[in-house]
């Protein structure tokens, strides 16, 4: 997010999540990057202090799901109207729309199928999870009851230092990028 | 910010710390399995061995070994099948009805709850497939284009509605589950010491790490799935339901079946779920977080949906003699005072007049006595799908054709089977997956968490 070139990464480690929460803001206002936060639970307000934009899951799943329902349309316009028309139960079956309500109970599932299916596909994909993949977190105390902070070094390194401390830090590591 | 009315009770009890809560949820995967366990999961399974050699000889031989016969061409298959589904729709209540209500005592019963879901449908899928007599051509059900002739399944038909509903059903509970159950793999993964384990649990967890976009998309996609899963689950038993109501048999042919079929699933539902997490807080010591408050809320849902269910069994009896039918007449008279007399009254008792009991608050927060409703009401709702199903059409329009039904012992076996059969999966699951819903737990421990609320009650918010 514009902070292409970074030198190395600060990682300060929390115990609890509101001291993340007011260090994350602290820092932010302080003109620091607080670049990721691993935490064992979602933490409400957490993406709104650290900067993060909207996901877009849920449009995409709207998209998948109005997909869905034209595949419904779709196939039961070629197999019941186009394909192989048939007299069943004199169910008028010259025009679509006309058979189209008892479609309704296949169109509605299968827009849910396409809609909940994709957008968990689309879930793993964007945030990289797959079975077996290389655990994310770097500290495995995070997925427990500990909280790990990661900001962008820039300028005078014992001075973040200083103030990890000061909002609460535990414990504080340099990592070269 | 983590303020909660003084009023409300705490949800979690005891002095907890959120690595306590690791720590409780973690132990059951963690230690050995107790005696208790080894002991039902040894039963469960000779039963669903009995099952699958009952299944085997049914579709070696033809579904002839089943007690049906012309007139009774549906009975204990489809019985089972609906009881099934029925059960299942509890979970999916609890995991996304309850979430879009934000009840957060959802949460110590959500994992199990979507457990049973998953595993019920899987019983109630069999019923279907075995049903057809030559189960290879199962997949004649898909809409493919086949080599016989271009000749489709039919979207007209309700059984063919039934298909795409439980398979969208089934495979998106499941992945509502797993998107669930990805950080709590993490949280095992990251302590196992056992290398075996850690790798399982390294598989299992998709290398999740907690980041805070990821969660923030949690979030979101756990918000959409519990949008998408509500309707989902009411078309699911409605849908159900509609194999019955398109039919012209008396007592099927009723436009109250799909709210109706709903309410009683979601009764029998939360009856098993009660029957299951009063045994798995008692074996895996889990009292703290599934105590009492949320028994109690459970048997108040109890009570709402029975009572729901026993408006619609009296208006349907209105119904058929309002509507001056005399063929809708004569088969509710037929239910209630005809030769299947004592599965209605066995019905109206198990569903009706035992879940009023729970008006009274000291039954409702009893503990033994929530277990054996839990178990009435589930026999209860096994009969009402059995009256729904055998005695509409045990006599039908021509009496000549009358006859009764009585099962074999095929039928009593895979029925007997598929209990094992959801028992062995849930034992399993019991054992190997974290059966609370840890991190979501952990987000309400600050504001329903026993010790903090009484720090907030002594000290003033925040």
């Amino acid at each position: 997010m514009g902070h292409t070139k970074h030198n190395a990464i600060v990682r300060a480690l929390f115990n609890d999540d509101d001291i993340v929460l007011s260090a994350v803001k602290d820092l932010r206002a302080n003109g620091f990057h607080v670049s990721e936060v691993y935490s064992p639970f979602p933490i409400h307000g957490l993406d709104e202090a650290m900067g993060l934009k909207r996901t877009r899951l849920s449009t995409a799943a709207f998209c998948y799901g109005l997909t869905g329902l034209f595949f419904a349309s779709w196939l039961t316009y070629y197999t019941m109207i186009m394909d192989w028309p048939q007299n069943i139960g004199g169910k008028p079956n010259s025009m679509w729309f006309l058979n189209m309500p008892s479609f309704v109970p296949v169109m509605f599932e299968l827009t849910v199928f396409f809609a909940a299916h994709l957008m968990c596909w689309s879930y793993f994909a964007v945030n990289g999870l797959y079975p077996g993949a290389k655990a994310q977190n770097p500290d495995p105390r995070t997925t427990d009851d500990h909280f790990l902070m990661e900001v962008e070094l820039e300028g005078d390194e014992d001075a973040l230092n200083k103030k990890l401390k000061d909002l609460g830090a535990l414990e504080i590591s340099k990592i070269e990028a | 910010m983590h303020y909660e009315s003084p009023v409300r009770n705490p949800l979690i009890l005891g002095d907890k710390s959120y690595s306590d809560i690791t720590n409780d949820i973690a132990k059951p995967v963690e230690s050995k399995a107790p005696r208790a366990w080894w002991i039902a999961f040894s039963i469960a399974f000779v039963m669903f061995l009995w099952g699958v050699g009952n299944i085997l000889y049914t579709i070696g031989t033809g579904i002839g070994v089943w007690g049906l016969n012309k007139t009774v061409d549906w009975a204990w298959d489809i019985t089972n099948f609906v009881w099934w589904v029925g059960i299942g729709h509890a979970g999916t209540l609890i995991s996304a009805v309850l979430l879009l209500f934000r009840q957060k005592w959802r949460m110590a019963i959500n994992r199990s709850a979507e457990a049973m879901t998953i595993f019920s449908v899987i019983q109630a899928g069999l019923f279907p497939l075995i049903h057809m007599g030559r189960i290879w051509m199962a997949y004649w059900v898909m809409p493919i284009p086949n080599q016989f002739g271009s000749l489709w399944v039919n979207f007209n038909s309700p059984l063919l509605w039934d298909v795409f509903a439980i398979s969208t059903y089934l495979t998106v509970s499941t992945v509502f589950w797993y998107v669930g159950l990805i950080p709590d793999f993490a949280m095992i993964r990251d302590r196992a010491i056992n290398p075996v384990q850690k790798h399982i649990y390294k598989l299992l967890s998709f290398g999740w790490g907690g980041k805070a976009k990821h969660w923030q998309r949690f979030e979101e996609v756990s918000l959409v799935l519990a949008g998408l899963a509500t309707p989902l689950v009411l078309s699911v038993h409605t849908i159900v339901s509609f194999d019955f109501a398109t039919s012209v048999i008396p007592g099927w042919h009723t436009t109250i079946f799909p709210p109706y079929f709903v309410a009683g699933a979601i009764f029998s539902g939360f009856a098993m779920v009660q029957t299951l997490l009063l045994i798995v807080r008692k074996i895996f010591k889990m009292e703290d977080y599934i105590n009492i408050e949320h028994i109690e809320m459970m048997n108040i849902v109890i009570m709402v949906t029975g009572s729901i269910v026993g408006v619609a069994y009296i208006t349907e009896l209105f119904v058929a003699w309002y509507s001056g039918v005399e063929y809708e007449q004569y088969a509710f008279l037929n239910r209630a005072t005809g030769p299947y007399w004592w599965a209605y009254w066995s019905m109206m008792t198990c569903n009706v007049f035992s879940p009023q009991l729970m008006w009274s608050k000291k039954l409702r927060t009893n503990l033994v006595f929530t277990f054996v409703i839990s178990i009435v009401v589930n026999i209860g709702m096994w009969f009402e799908r059995f009256v729904i199903i055998v005695t509409s059409i045990h006599r039908d329009y021509l009496p000549s054709s009358w006859s009764m039904f009585s099962p074999t012992f095929v039928d009593i076996g895979i029925y007997i089977g598929t209990i094992g059969f959801f028992f062995v999966l849930f034992l399993l699951y019991a054992r190997t997956f974290p059966v609370i819903a840890q991190a979501e737990l952990k987000t309400i421990l600050k504001s329903s968490g026993e010790n903090f609320k009484k720090h907030h009650d002594e000290h003033g918010a925040h």
